[in-house]
């Protein structure tokens, strides 16, 4: 329950302009009334000076550089790097939310793991009609070379970012699963040293769930997927290489797990065995993480022009003497489109109701449901299905008429191509900006492990939209991150 | 470790130890053109440029020759040249390299950088070369003491002391082939400052002297910058420190019945480390250094063959 003396002092600075709206609100039930979990971070704020805050927040920046914890930006001078936008204040979940979501989390990924398996092999929920056709046919993630491949243990997502979001009744709902290369967990890992460093005394007053342990579990879960019969697996990372964004990802985990960091051209095959070229001769590889998009990941059997690939990977791959992690194909199950019918996988091969539920999906492709869109443009989030990184996409209520327009026509040209959500108010924590503590729209990305089992450390990347009211939380977009908190029970 | 890594780790360091060697070049130059005839000077600077061979350079002017060996991007012997390729070779191996010296690559890239946007004429070339090469023995000094002296320091040294060798063989070449004594190793009193400028590029004056005197002969200096065993730009100590380091590296099973890279690294280390420096000079010093020059490259071609560019078939076979 609510206390008046925080009542009191959750209108005095840094909280004076708080604002909460219809949005759920991480930090307060209603005005004033800080939620229990919240309460520790609460007195922090209120007894420190503006200017110690201001003192972690530089060291907090410093320790990112120094680190080399940034991002690439295009289309600019070479060498430039900026460091990841990042917030201070701790997301908090408490140990009961967090079951909740882990239990969702293995159930979705379990299901979508056996759709996968089912659809590249046998096809059951196809011939049992829960699925069209032509929605899996259609999907141009759909790798028609995987059919009737056998992947080790079956598993075909080995490494995958949910993004969840909070509805307004505080209930969490997934709005998009990652299953191809997700990326991220690295922000989350050095988010949480800078957080230790710069929070000491809070962290340990929250008795906060440790995520230290993720590069062990990622280690064990990409062992266990080793080829039959290969007892000490040599395992690495297979990265596009020093240009691409997500480098400095591929380097810290590779380190982190003490694997090696490969590129394309480090790698050859010969007789369908895959081979790291080395100072001390050619040394077979059994296990490669790979951070490559399927279309570049072998020029023999995608597409040819791909200069990061390695040819005759997916040969050896077919003859089971290597394993890809995560699987290729996989883009057919976490399609934008196909995401409408995971709850129906879910029943399907699970027989259980689904723990996290699915933002509401309407389908262009179904003549009905696109009516329904295109009279209700101005409400809805429009995503084109085969895009990302918020690209693609229309924010119904910020648009523009011309947009919308715009954006009703290239539905009606291409109806398969987009999918429409109702605008959905995400969930809102605090944020530290300019001095002051103000509300921000958050998600959440939790980091899912699938070997023997499933495997999820009690964390994952908050992602914030910074600017003002803005929905749209991808780093491309103005967005940024904060570390997320899972309390002890 | 990975045939890539290695491949950047060498080339990393020869393209610092060529910035180095030019930035001595300029350095050394500059002083020499306060005390010599312009015509003298000009000739200084067109053997400089011709021994990092930058021969197809059509300026004669000293400014403008200087200013190409120090800022000339499109030139890999030039100091701007050098620097960028060797940053360029760090970034692709950033990982493996400890941060520090990641940082220190960095900050000598930013300083030449800067340097070129300047307006030209605002600059003491010598201060610049001064600090690039400072900046250099830093990094070398950051390497040492921060890096494990594993496979990648030793191919680190492998390129250093290889790019020295032929920068120190090439420059012998071209000063001994314009500048002439008589048997006895006695020089021609004009071309005095000519040889302390030798001696001061390869950083040896100071050293020379320790050994010699101040007293300046042909042969004295022939045998200190060739033959000396103990004088770190001397061909002789690179041929032991490369020898040395590629012994250290561990080859491929398949290659181990040529030890191939060893046979020739050690037979250069035993060639300069029993010659007489008479029978130097008598057989002619061109052929000489011609012949270590040759050695320098099948060792390069070694490396490449046993180490980073063989072939799968041969590797696969065992």
């Amino acid at each position: 329950m609510p206390n008046t003396e925080t009542t009191q002092r959750a209108l005095r600075a840094p909280f004076r302009s708080y604002e909460l709206n219809t949005a759920y609100d991480e930090m307060f039930e209603s005005a004033g009334a800080t939620r229990g979990h919240y309460q520790a971070l609460m007195d922090a704020l209120i007894d420190m000076p503006a200017e110690e805050f201001r003192r972690r927040k530089q060291a907090a920046d410093v320790s990112f550089l120094h680190q080399g914890i940034t991002f690439t930006v295009y289309g600019r001078d070479e060498g430039t790097e900026r460091i990841f936008p990042h917030d201070l204040l701790p997301r908090i979940v408490t140990a009961q939310e967090w079951q909740v979501i882990e239990r969702g989390l293995t159930q979705r990924i379990v299901a979508l793991n056996e759709f996968l398996r089912d659809i590249y092999h046998e096809g059951r929920i196809l011939s049992d009609g829960i699925i069209p056709r032509e929605i899996v046919y259609t999907c141009k993630h759909f790798r028609r070379q995987m059919r009737g491949l056998h992947v080790a243990r079956n598993i075909y997502i080995t490494v995958v970012g949910t993004d969840l979001i909070r509805m307004p009744n505080g209930n969490f709902v997934v709005l998009e699963d990652n299953l191809r290369v997700p990326s991220g967990v690295s922000y989350m890992l050095t988010s949480r040293e800078v957080m230790k460093r710069v929070f000491p005394e809070l962290y340990r007053e929250c008795r906060v769930q440790p995520i230290e342990q993720y590069a062990q579990a990622l280690l064990a879960t990409l062992r266990t997927l080793a080829p039959a019969g290969r007892g000490e697996p040599e395992i690495a990372l297979l990265t596009p290489g020093v240009y691409n964004s997500a480098y400095f990802e591929h380097a810290f985990l590779a380190r982190q797990m003490g694997i090696h960091l490969v590129e394309g051209r480090d790698l050859v095959v010969n007789n369908n065995v895959v081979y790291m070229r080395t100072t001390a001769g050619l040394q077979r590889l059994d296990v490669i993480y790979r951070r490559i998009d399927d279309d570049f990941i072998d020029p023999l059997a995608f597409r040819p022009d791909s200069g990061l690939g390695v040819p005759g990977l997916f040969n050896s791959y077919r003859a089971g003497n290597v394993s890809l992690c995560n699987a290729l194909g996989n883009g057919v199950a976490d399609d934008k489109a196909m995401y409408a019918y995971v709850p129906a996988i879910i029943r399907y091969y699970l027989n259980e109701h689904p723990i996290l539920e699915n933002v509401e999906t309407f389908l262009c492709s179904e003549p009905e449901q696109c009516q329904h869109v295109l009279a209700n443009l101005d409400k809805m989030v429009v995503k084109a299905v085969g895009e990302s990184g918020g690209y693609g996409m229309l924010i119904g209520p910020h648009s523009t008429a011309a947009e919308r327009e715009d954006f009703g026509r290239r539905i009606q040209a291409d109806p398969r191509n987009y999918i429409a959500q109702p605008t959905i108010m995400l969930s809102r924590a605090p944020c530290y900006i300019d001095g002051q503590v103000e509300a921000r729209h958050v998600d959440l990305r939790p980091y899912i492990l699938y070997g023997e089992k499933v495997t999820i450390v009690p964390g994952g990347l908050t992602r914030v939209a910074l600017r003002k009211g803005s929905l749209v939380v991808n780093s491309s977009q103005g967005g940024g991150s904060k570390d997320t908190w899972v309390l002890q029970e | 470790m990975l045939s890539r890594v290695a491949d950047s780790l060498y080339w990393m360091n020869r393209y610092l130890e060529r910035a180095e060697h030019t930035a001595r070049l300029v350095e050394v130059n500059l002083g020499l053109s306060l005390d010599l005839s312009t015509a003298s000077t000009d000739l200084g600077w067109a053997r400089a440029a011709r021994s990092l061979g930058m021969s197809d350079i059509e300026e004669q002017d000293p400014v403008e020759l200087a200013q190409a060996l120090a800022f000339d991007p499109a030139s890999s012997s030039s100091i701007i040249g050098a620097i960028v390729t060797a940053r360029e070779n760090a970034r692709q191996v950033r990982e493996q390299i400890s941060s520090e010296m990641w940082e220190q690559v960095n900050r000598v890239f930013h300083q030449v950088k800067r340097y070129s946007f300047d307006e030209l004429e605002d600059i003491d070339p010598r201060d610049f070369a001064g600090s690039v090469i400072a900046g250099i023995h830093l990094f070398q000094g950051i390497t040492d003491s921060t890096m494990t002296h594993g496979d990648g320091w030793q191919f680190l040294q492998a390129g250093r002391y290889m790019e020295r060798a032929l920068n120190t063989a090439t420059l012998l070449r071209s000063h001994f082939l314009e500048f002439g004594f008589d048997e006895e190793g006695k020089i021609n009193p004009a071309d005095h400052l000519h040889w302390i400028a030798l001696l001061k590029s390869c950083t040896a004056f100071e050293a020379y002297c320790k050994v010699y005197t101040a007293d300046l002969q042909a042969d004295s200096i022939g045998e200190f910058l060739l033959l000396n065993a103990e004088f770190p730009h001397s061909l002789h100590f690179c041929a032991d420190r490369l020898h040395a380091a590629l012994e250290a590296l561990p080859e491929g099973s398949w290659t181990r019945k040529s030890g191939k890279v060893t046979r020739l690294s050690g037979r250069l280390r035993a060639n300069l480390g029993f010659s007489q420096i008479e029978e130097v000079l008598e057989a002619g010093v061109q052929s000489y250094l011609g012949a270590v020059t040759e050695q320098c490259a099948q060792i390069h071609k070694a490396i490449y063959q046993v180490f980073i560019n063989y072939a799968i078939e041969a590797a696969v076979e065992v």
